[in-house]
């Protein structure tokens, strides 16, 4: 049962089978060549072994941060292979659902690759079963399509996600992070993935505060990915000239919205003016006075 | 019970007549093409076990007949549809794959099965336009026929289709057409039937302008108040004569 019959059509049995309403493990039975290429039953090794990913664009910074009744996600836009610019407009922060959102740090091939099986994953189940799954219960699922991914992850393939969105039990934003072995963490407040995330996570400590608009928040992850880019040669900051900016998401019980290209373009515009005069960004008060 | 030789004649004469008998005996369902889009409207108690259902972005499947196996069927589409859209792109995925695709699956049932599945399935994709709207029935012998405007499916069906003929236009509204199909499902079952509630009906809509995905059930409040609608919209349209 499952794959071609003789005549190369897909054999009706493998459907018509009552089976789970995960598209993944439908996948993995009926068609296993379509799945991310390093989840294949057979574990086949990345060509050339941990060399390969000198040529794989990777490298990113992708944060996240919550606000009362939903929550932000923003992604910077460059692509690296070495010392080289792969891409200056890649997007890294896609709409998984109506609820949630996927931001991908690491190996892009794959990360992309991952986000689309996810979101089939998660229309699939709701088509199924007629109701969407919890946000828990996508945070779970994502976290196995990241553990079916570890054999390549070994070999330097890596892939990881950074998962936010609207939980309408709890009525409010949420944001997950994973590792390579599929751990799931909640995280509070805020989050960051990729290589510059080391830096925009700094930044978030300093300027994030609690109760903060939605607006706000676009603003301080603006100002931790422009922090991220001014250290991390794999972090692309806004592109003015070209007007690639960050893609900027928001999921609220409104559903998910990407900031248009023009939202973008302000909020940018807002920190690169105000980095005009103060290049290392807003300054935080020291709290304690020295005395 | 009889042993030996069987034409293939009879085996298919059989299993079609013990098919037929049953369908007549099922509730009919509509298919309407109208302005806002594609409306599907069903006499169904249940408020969980449903005839019609997405496929995908503007395609949906509508069945009448024996439940666990038209679910069956619903299922295999969603993941032959899914499967499609994720190995090609999204805008590959059509009604009208998809109604080749149950043909051949119904055709091999009804074949090699000793009893074939009594279902009448219709696919129906909303177009930009409603000439671009596609609809498709399939039957349990896996033959499909192309229909336009609006489908009748299950047991009473020509005497429903023949009040929506009466009345239909593509160019109705929503509650018009909503008004027109709950006219067309009184008449079956127990003549003088009352119209049928909210609670017995299920009623769904592949919205025209809907970006993504089209497919929408309505239920609560939303379905009475298009109750309402369509109770006014049929009184308006019901006697020209008395306006003057």
């Amino acid at each position: 049962m499952g794959g071609f019959e003789p005549q190369g059509r897909w054999q009706a049995g493998a459907f018509l089978a009552a089976g789970s309403s995960s598209f993944a493990d439908f996948l993995t039975m009926a068609a296993p060549d379509l799945l991310p290429r390093a989840q294949h039953a057979d574990g086949q090794a990345a060509p050339g072994g941990g060399g390969a990913t000198a040529g794989l664009a990777h490298g990113t910074t992708i944060v996240s941060a919550v606000f009362d009744g939903g929550v932000v996600m923003a992604g910077d836009r460059r692509a690296t292979a070495g010392n080289l610019i792969a891409q200056r407009d890649l997007e890294k922060v896609f709409r998984s659902d109506e609820y949630s959102c996927v931001g991908i740090a690491g190996a892009a091939g794959i990360g992309v690759d991952l986000v689309r099986l996810f979101a089939v994953e998660l229309e699939h189940y709701e088509k199924l079963e007629g109701r969407s799954l919890s946000l828990e219960g996508k945070a779970n699922r994502l976290a196995g399509l990241v553990k079916a991914n570890l054999g390549a992850a070994m070999q330097g393939l890596v892939a990881v996600p950074l998962l936010a969105g609207y939980d309408e039990e709890t009525a409010s934003g949420r944001i997950f992070s994973f590792d390579v072995v599929g751990g799931k963490y909640e995280e509070q407040r805020f989050a960051g993935i990729g290589s510059g995330s080391v830096f925009a996570r700094g930044s978030l400590k300093k300027l994030y505060r609690d109760g903060m608009t939605a607006q706000d928040v676009v603003l301080v992850l603006m100002q931790a990915l422009y922090d991220a880019a001014d250290d991390d040669s794999a972090t692309g900051g806004p592109d003015m000239s070209r007007r690639i900016y960050p893609v900027v998401a928001t999921v609220t019980q409104d559903g998910y919205r990407r900031l248009t290209e023009d939202e973008a373009g302000r909020y940018a515009e807002t920190v690169i003016t105000e980095r005009m005069r103060l290049p290392d960004g807003p300054a935080a008060p020291l709290g304690i006075t020295a005395s | 019970m009889p042993f030996g030789y069987v034409s293939p004649e009879q085996v298919m004469k059989d299993k079609a007549d013990y098919v037929q008998r049953r369908i007549t005996q099922i509730r009919s369902g509509v298919v309407l093409s109208c302005e806002a889009g594609i409306l599907f409207v069903a006499p169904n108690a249940y408020r969980a076990l449903r005839k019609f259902s997405e496929l995908y972005d503007r395609i949906a499947f509508a069945a009448v007949g024996r439940y666990p196996e038209f679910e069956t069927l619903r299922k295999a589409g969603v993941r032959y549809a899914d499967m499609t859209g994720y190995q090609y792109d999204r805008r590959d995925v059509t009604a009208r794959g998809l109604a080749d695709w149950y043909a051949q699956v119904l055709g091999s049932l009804f074949t090699e099965s000793p009893k074939p599945y009594e279902v009448e399935i219709v696919v129906a994709e909303v177009g930009k336009t409603v000439d671009e709207d596609e609809l498709y029935r399939i039957i349990f012998d896996g033959s499909v026929a192309e229909e336009h405007g609006f489908v009748v499916m299950g047991g009473q069906a020509d005497r429903v289709a023949a009040v929506i003929k009466e009345q239909y236009s593509a160019s109705m509204g929503l509650p018009a057409a909503m008004h027109l199909a709950i006219a067309s499902l009184a008449g079956q079952g127990s003549a003088g039937a009352e119209p049928l509630t909210s609670g017995e009906l299920e009623v769904a809509l592949l919205e025209r302008d809907r970006p993504h995905r089209a497919f929408r059930r309505i239920i609560g409040t939303r379905l009475d108040a298009l109750l309402a609608e369509a109770r006014a919209n049929g009184g308006e349209t019901a006697s020209p004569a008395d306006a003057g």
